[in-house]
C-alpha cells in the first residue's frame, strides 16, 4: 500500500495561550496561521488548501465555524476541511493535512487547531446531561481520577509520583513563552499542598483551561528541500497512525487501552524504530492530569508495564533526562482543548528543526507527538525526523 | 493516483421523525447491509471515517458512541469530520490514496428532530454579526432565490418544475420521504411560505443515515463486478458573507467540478445536493449539465433531506446508477453552509 | 493579542472587548429501543442488563449495541442491586451546583451479574472510608418518585458484606 510523497514540516505558529483572549475567533486561528506562514517564508496565496478541527461547537457556540471562519483563514477559493476527533482533534487534523501532501493532491497545506474556551461555558459544554444516561457526577477530572486510581493500585506508584510530573511540566512552561501558566513560584510543596480537587488528583496536576490555536505549514519533498537549502531545517514525517476503540466495554483497559499500544506499534513500525526508548529523542505527549505521563509512557512503551512511575521518579523525563517528556509544559500549563493535540505534534517538529527555544533539547533527531481523547479511546500520532526518510 | 471506488451502498428509510432508535440503533442494520453489499467482514477494512454535527444532537462529542454501531474492536483506524458524510469519503479517499488503507466505510447519520432545525443552523452563522440575529436557513435561500429571480437567472416555474420532477423521480426511491405526481400549476397556486419560497421549493425536515464501502484497485475488482470508480473529485468554498458573494450562480462549485474535470466528457446523470429548488438550478448551470442530462433520479435532498447525510447519499445513489448500468459517467455533489457556501463535486465511471 | 489595536481615529474609544449572545436550544432526546426496554424496567424497581449474542458480556445501562461487536444486545438479563466498587474518586469541586455536599465520591460500581461499571454516588459512608472492592447497595428514592430515570437511585451505600477480592472485579479496574 506504500508509494506516497515524503512530506515536511516548514512552519509552525501559535498564539500565547491565555484564559481569555482578547481576539475574534478568527483573529485568534489567524494569528497562529500567520506565525506558521512567516515561519515557513510564505504568504496566503502560496497555500492550496486548508484544514481546520477543533473539539465540540459548543465550546464556541458556533456550528460548524469553518464556514465562517473560511475568509479569515484566506480559504475562500480553496478546499476547506473540518476535523472533529474528540481530545485528539489537533493530532488527528494534522494527519489529515499531511495525507492530502502525501497522496499528492496538494503541494503546501495550512492546518490550524484551536479553542476559545471562554466563549462559553466549558464544563457546561463538555456536561449537557442525557436524561435516560447514568448523571455524570464530577467532570472530566472526575471521570479519569478512578482510572488513575487503578494505576496506582495495579503497579504500587507513590504519591508523590504526579507531583514531580505537574513540577516538571510547569517549569519546563516557564521556558516556553506561549505557555498559558507561568508560575515561577512552583515548588515540589506548592503543588503537594494545592487542594485535591478529584481525589487522587490535585488543583496544581490538572490542566487549565485556555484560548488558543496552533498552525503548521505542511510540504511535499520539493518544499522540505527548499526550505533546507535555505538554511530553515524542516521536519521530516516519518510515521503517522490513528486509532480507536469503543468508549466503554466489558474488561475495557483504561489504564493501558490497547488502542494507544497498537497505535504506537503502527507509528514505530512505519519510523522503522523497534525500541522506542533508545531511538527516539523526545515526545510531546497529551497529559492533562500529571498521572498520564508514567501511564502514557508504558503505554508507549517506553517503560514496561508497572514501570512507568519508575522512569518518572528518575528523572528521565526531565528536559535534562534521557527521555525528555512534555518540554514545552504540555498540556497541564496550556490547554487550549481542540488545538491541544496540535500543539504536541508542533512540539515535536520544533524540536527536530532546532527551533525550540529555551525548552530545546540538544541534538534530537526524532521526536514523537502524542495526543488522546474522549475516555482514552481516540490516538493520533506522528514521528517526525531530522533526516529526510 | 490510487483507482478508487465505491462499491457498496445502504440508507435507512428517511423519515420526518425516527422517535423510537437512537443514532446507534439507526446505524446498526445499514452498516451491516453495507458490509454485505461489500462482500467484506468489518475486520478488513481498514479505514472508518464518519460525518455528523454535535449542535444536530445537542450533545458535545456526540459521534463518539455512534462508533459503538460498527464495533471497533479490536482497535481501528478511525477519524471523524463535523460535515456532510460526502466529507467524509473524502477524508477516506484520500488516505486511499496516501498508500494507508485499500478498504474504507463512511457513514453519516443527522436527525434533524430533536431540536429546532432553523433555529440550530442559525448557529451556524458569523457570531458576531449575524449570529445575534438568528437568521434561519430558509430565509437566506429565500433571499438567494429573490435574488435570481430578480436577475432572471430564472423563474417561479422553473423552481416549481423541479419540485415536480424530484417528487416524480422519488415514487421509485424506496427510501424517500416524499415522493408524487404533483403539477406545476398547482403548486404554483399554493401560498407563498418564505417569500418567495413556497413550501415545495424547501427540503422535508428529515431523519436518516447512510453508509458506504470503498475500495481501491485490486481489492474494488475484486469484491465488485461493477465498481463506481472515482475519476474526480474536489471541494471549495466561498465567502461567508453573502454581501460579498454572487448568489445566482455557484463559483465554488465551479470550481470544484473543473478540478474534478466534469467538462471533460458527456455526463449521463447527477445526483445534485440541492435543498432548496432554486438551487439545483443554479447548480446544473455551475456544472454545466446539459437538458439530456438526468437530474436527482433519487428525488434527490427535496424528497429526503437527513443533514450531514444527504449529501453522502447523493454519492451513493449515483454509484449504485453507474454500477448497475444505468450510466456510465455520473456527477455527485454535496453542499454546507448557507446559500451553497461549500461545495464538493464527485465524478464517478464505469469501466 | 493581548491587546486591540484601533486605528488612529479612533483613539481613545474603549475597544469592544465581548458581546453575549444568549443562545438557547431545546432538544428531545431519543434514548432509543435498548435504553427504554431499560428504562421501563427501572420504573419498575428493576435493573435489567441485556447480554450480547456474540460475546455474552451483560451490558447495563444498555445502549443498542455491543460496543466491541457491534450487534444488537436482546437477551434480558435481571441484575442485583448490589455490587462492587471497581474505582472512585473522591471530588472536592463544587460541580453539581452546590446540590452536593463536597467531598463526596463518584464511583464505578460494577453491579452483580454485569459486565461493566455504572457511575454513580456513594454516600452513607466517610469518603476516606471508600475503597476499591467494597460492596455496595443501591438506596432507590421513594417508591412515590421512582420514574424511568436512572436518577430514581439517589445513590449507593456500603451493604455490609465483606469486599470483593480484587481478582473479582480487576478485568475493569
Ligand atoms: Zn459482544
Amino acid at each position: 500500500m506504500m508509494g506516497s510523497e515524503r512530506v515536511a514540516i516548514v512552519g509552525t505558529g501559535q498564539t500565547k495561550h491565555q484564559a481569555t483572549n482578547d481576539g475574534s475567533i478568527a483573529g485568534v486561528v489567524r494569528q497562529a496561521a500567520e506565525r506558521a506562514l512567516e515561519d515557513a517564508q510564505m504568504s496566503w496565496a502560496d497555500i492550496d488548501a486548508v484544514v481546520i478541527g477543533k473539539a465540540p461547537d459548543f465550546f464556541e457556540g458556533v456550528m460548524m465555524p469553518e464556514l465562517y471562519l473560511a475568509d479569515a483563514l484566506g480559504a475562500v477559493g480553496k478546499p476547506m476541511f473540518r476535523v472533529h476527533t474528540a481530545g485528539s482533534v489537533g493530532g488527528s487534523t494534522a494527519i489529515v493535512a499531511q495525507d492530502l501532501v502525501a497522496a499528492g493532491i496538494h503541494e503546501r497545506v495550512l492546518t490550524v487547531a484551536f479553542e476559545k474556551q471562554s466563549e462559553s461555558e466549558a464544563m457546561w459544554a463538555l456536561s449537557v446531561s442525557m436524561p435516560f444516561q447514568p448523571p455524570m457526577h464530577a467532570g472530566a477530572g472526575g471521570y479519569f481520577a478512578p482510572h488513575i486510581r487503578s494505576y496506582i493500585r495495579r503497579t504500587g506508584a507513590p504519591d508523590h509520583i504526579g507531583i514531580l510530573v505537574a513540577l516538571k511540566d510547569r517549569l519546563n512552561a516557564l521556558k516556553n513563552p506561549y505557555a498559558h501558566l507561568h508560575e515561577h513560584e512552583i515548588t515540589f510543596d506548592s503543588v503537594k499542598e494545592s487542594m485535591m480537587l478529584w481525589d487522587p488528583i490535585r488543583y496544581s496536576e490538572t490542566c487549565p483551561s485556555s484560548d488558543g490555536a496552533c498552525a503548521l505549514v505542511i510540504t511535499n519533498e520539493k518544499g522540505g528541500d527548499a526550505a533546507a537549502s535555505d538554511g530553515r531545517p524542516p521536519a521530516w514525517v516519518k510515521g503517522t497512525a490513528l486509532r480507536s476503540e469503543p468508549t466503554m466495554f466489558a474488561g475495557r483497559d483504561q489504564v493501558n487501552p490497547r488502542g494507544g499500544q497498537e497505535c504506537a506499534w503502527d507509528v514505530y513500525k512505519q519510523a522503522g524504530i523497534a525500541h522506542p526508548r533508545d531511538e527516539i529523542d523526545c515526545v510531546e505527549m497529551y497529559v492533562p492530569f500529571s498521572w498520564f505521563e508514567p501511564m502514557w509512557l508504558e503505554n508507549l512503551h517506553f517503560a514496561g508495564v508497572g514501570e512507568g512511575w519508575k522512569m518518572v521518579e528518575s528523572g528521565a523525563t526531565q528536559l535534562d533526562g534521557d527521555l525528555p517528556v512534555n518540554m514545552s509544559g504540555g498540556v497541564l500549563s496550556s490547554n487550549p482543548i481542540g488545538a491541544s493535540g496540535m500543539l504536541r505534534f508542533a512540539e515535536a517538529a520544533m524540536q527536530v528543526r532546532g527551533q525550540a527555544g529555551e525548552h530545546q533539547v540538544d541534538g534530537v533527531r526524532t521526536a514523537l507527538g502524542h495526543a488522546y481523547g474522549g475516555g482514552s479511546q481516540f490516538f493520533a500520532m506522528w514521528i517526525v525526523g531530522a533526516e529526510k526518510p | 493516483m490510487r483507482d478508487v471506488a465505491i462499491i457498496s451502498f445502504a440508507q435507512t428509510k428517511h423519515q420526518r421523525a425516527v422517535s423510537d432508535i437512537n443514532e446507534v440503533e439507526m446505524l446498526m442494520p445499514i452498516l451491516g447491509e453495507a458490509l454485505d453489499g461489500a462482500g467484506v467482514k468489518k475486520d478488513r477494512v481498514d479505514f472508518v471515517c464518519s460525518g455528523s454535527s454535535d449542535y444536530l444532537a445537542g450533545q458535545p462529542f456526540s459521534f463518539v458512541m455512534s462508533l459503538d454501531a460498527f464495533g471497533p474492536w479490536p482497535p481501528i483506524s478511525e477519524s471523524h469530520v463535523d460535515m456532510d458524510g460526502a466529507w467524509a469519503v473524502y477524508e477516506a479517499w484520500v488516505k486511499m490514496q496516501a498508500g494507508k488503507a485499500d478498504i474504507a466505510l463512511v457513514y453519516a447519520y443527522g436527525k434533524s428532530s430533536p431540536g429546532d432545525i432553523r433555529k440550530v443552523l442559525s448557529r451556524q452563522l458569523d457570531p458576531y454579526y449575524l449570529g445575534p440575529l438568528w437568521v434561519d436557513p430558509v430565509s437566506l435561500a429565500a433571499l438567494q432565490a429573490r435574488v435570481g429571480l430578480e436577475a432572471g437567472a430564472f423563474s417561479a416555474e422553473q423552481m416549481a418544475e423541479v419540485a415536480a420532477a424530484s417528487r416524480r423521480n422519488a415514487k421509485a426511491n424506496p427510501y424517500a420521504q416524499l415522493s408524487g405526481d404533483a403539477e406545476v400549476a398547482a403548486l404554483l397556486s399554493e401560498p407563498e411560505f418564505v417569500a418567495p419560497l413556497r413550501k415545495h421549493d424547501c427540503p422535508p425536515i428529515s431523519d436518516g443515515a447512510a453508509v458506504v464501502v470503498l475500495a481501491a484497485d485490486g481489492a474494488a475488482r475484486e469484491l465488485s463486478e461493477h465498481p463506481a470508480w472515482i475519476r474526480g473529485f474536489d471541494h471549495r468554498i466561498e465567502p461567508h458573507a453573502l454581501g460579498s458573494r454572487d448568489l445566482t450562480t455557484s463559483v465554488s462549485t465551479k470550481q470544484a467540478a473543473a478540478k474534478a474535470g466534469v467538462g471533460d466528457k458527456p455526463v449521463d446523470l447527477a445526483e445534485l445536493h440541492a435543498p432548496f429548488t432554486h438551487q439545483e438550478l443554479i447548480l446544473r448551470d455551475a456544472l454545466g449539465l446539459s437538458d439530456g442530462v438526468s437530474i436527482n433520479p433519487s428525488g434527490g435532498a427535496l424528497c429526503a433531506n437527513p443533514m450531514m447525510t444527504a449529501g453522502l447519499i447523493r454519492m451513493g445513489e449515483a454509484a449504485n446508477r453507474v454500477t448497475n448500468g444505468e450510466a456510465s459517467r455520473a456527477v455527485a455533489h454535496a453542499t454546507s453552509g448557507p446559500c451553497l457556501q461549500q461545495n464538493l463535486v464527485c465524478v464517478l465511471e464505469g469501466e | 493579542m493581548s491587546d486591540i489595536q484601533l486605528p488612529e481615529r479612533l483613539e481613545g474609544v474603549e475597544p469592544v472587548r465581548s458581546i453575549r449572545t444568549f443562545a438557547s436550544l431545546t432538544y428531545q432526546y431519543t434514548p432509543g429501543r435498548a435504553a427504554s426496554r431499560f428504562l421501563k424496567e427501572v420504573e419498575r424497581k428493576r435493573l435489567v442488563g441485556q447480554r450480547c449474542p456474540v460475546c455474552k458480556k451483560v451490558y447495563v445501562p444498555p445502549r443498542g449495541s455491543c460496543p466491541t461487536d457491534g450487534v444488537a444486545t436482546e437477551e434480558e438479563v435481571e441484575l442485583g442491586h448490589t455490587g462492587t466498587i471497581v474505582s472512585f474518586c473522591v471530588v472536592n469541586v463544587p460541580f453539581m451546583a452546590n446540590l452536593m455536599e463536597i467531598p463526596y465520591v463518584g464511583a464505578l460500581i460494577q453491579l452483580d451479574g454485569s459486565d461493566i461499571p455504572i457511575m454513580h454516588l456513594i454516600q452513607e459512608v466517610p469518603y476516606d472510608e471508600v475503597h476499591m472492592g467494597m460492596r455496595v447497595e443501591a438506596v432507590w428514592v421513594p417508591d412515590g418518585e421512582i420514574s424511568h430515570t436512572l436518577e430514581s437511585i439517589k445513590y449507593f451505600r456500603p451493604n455490609g458484606e465483606p469486599d470483593a477480592p480484587y481478582d473479582s472485579y480487576k478485568e475493569n479496574a
